[in-house]
């Protein structure tokens, strides 16, 4: 039984055979450039990784298609236009500012606006509703009283 | 009043919570809608002698459907389409996205081929300018080439009937 368990386990490593490299670009300055556009474009297939972090097939075909029109000569700009005509804006993660994006952008002061309207409201009932204390002259005698150092409880 | 504030706060919360429910992150609006349909020339699926490409489909309301063998969702409309076709409504040209020939004729042998012909795009260079990114997507191309409709992910009877179908009356005027 025990063999049998051994041998299992040495047969187990060869399952998880590593999955071919994708393909790199010879140049490591390019390289680096493809690494920086793509962490900047999302991939459709898992929203929540860039396309520079996926393994998704159509990441790896979308990086090689912005590593070979680096290699072609186009910009960062270019490429960029290039995805967001095919996918929308979506695929960026750092969205243009525009009336569809108008939410997005400006929602946050949005809710900072509404929160600080509340609690100018809040602030503005409450001094309502707590009159501030008038201190009469025996008040000042024992504050000043206690300052100098005399005992807390001696007018209780 | 102050006692129905915490209702009112759940009230809303819920009604965001349940839009959200009801959305589905993975439909992206396509920016292609409206535009022309990308140009493609790729070799048939039947006959990779003869080729097709968009320049063959002016003049014609048209629909184009990425499918792949390895594609699971299509399974789920394949049928749909099958049936679809046997109404000769208008032709459906297949894309076959980044599939093997013989998968992709194996596939349509045991499954139905509900396309006027399929078209191979074995890297993925055509799918990728019609911004494809979760097989199966349908495309409604007009007269003039232009796109007017994508679903991504299968079509359903309910999307043939309430929105394809309209569009494609719509279109032939």
């Amino acid at each position: 039984m025990k063999a049998v368990f051994a041998i299992l386990l040495l047969v187990l490593p060869a399952l998880c055979a590593a999955r071919e490299a994708p393909p790199a670009a010879d140049d490591p300055v390019l390289e680096k450039r493809v690494v920086r556009l793509t962490s900047e474009l999302r991939c459709l297939v898992c929203q929540n990784q860039s396309l520079a972090d996926s393994h998704a097939d159509l990441a790896i075909d979308l990086k090689n298609q912005v590593r070979s029109q680096m290699e072609a000569g186009k910009s960062d700009a270019e490429i960029r236009d290039y995805m967001v005509a095919r996918y929308g804006d979506f695929v960026l993660y750092d969205p243009p500012f525009k009336l569809s994006t108008l939410l997005l952008w400006a929602g946050p002061f949005g809710l900072l606006f509404v929160g600080l309207l509340g609690l100018a409201v809040y602030l503005r009932s409450r001094r309502r509703r707590l009159p501030e204390a008038e201190l009469t002259t025996a008040d000042h005698a024992r504050a000043e009283a206690i300052l100098r150092g005399g005992s807390r409880n001696e007018s209780q | 009043m102050k006692r129905f504030l915490p209702l009112g706060i759940f009230l809303v919360l819920a009604v965001f919570l349940a839009v959200g429910l009801g959305l589905d992150p993975r439909e992206v609006p396509s920016p292609l809608i409206g535009k022309a349909a990308p140009e493609f020339r790729l070799p048939q699926l039947q006959d990779p002698g003869q080729m097709l490409g968009t320049e063959d489909l002016k003049g014609k309301v048209w629909i184009l459907n990425v499918w792949a063998s390895w594609c699971v969702a299509c399974l789920e409309e394949h049928p749909i389409l099958v049936d679809f076709s046997k109404q000769n409504v208008l032709p459906i040209y297949g894309l076959n996205y980044k599939d093997k020939r013989e998968d992709a004729l194996g596939w349509l042998g045991k499954h139905g081929n509900p396309y006027t012909l399929s078209i191979q795009d074995g890297d993925g260079r055509v799918g990728i300018d019609y911004g494809v990114y979760g097989v199966p997507e349908t495309y409604v191309i007009d007269r003039n080439g232009i796109i007017r409709y994508k679903r991504i992910g299968p079509v359903t009877v309910q999307i043939l009937h309430e929105k394809i179908l309209p569009l494609i009356r719509q279109l032939r005027g």
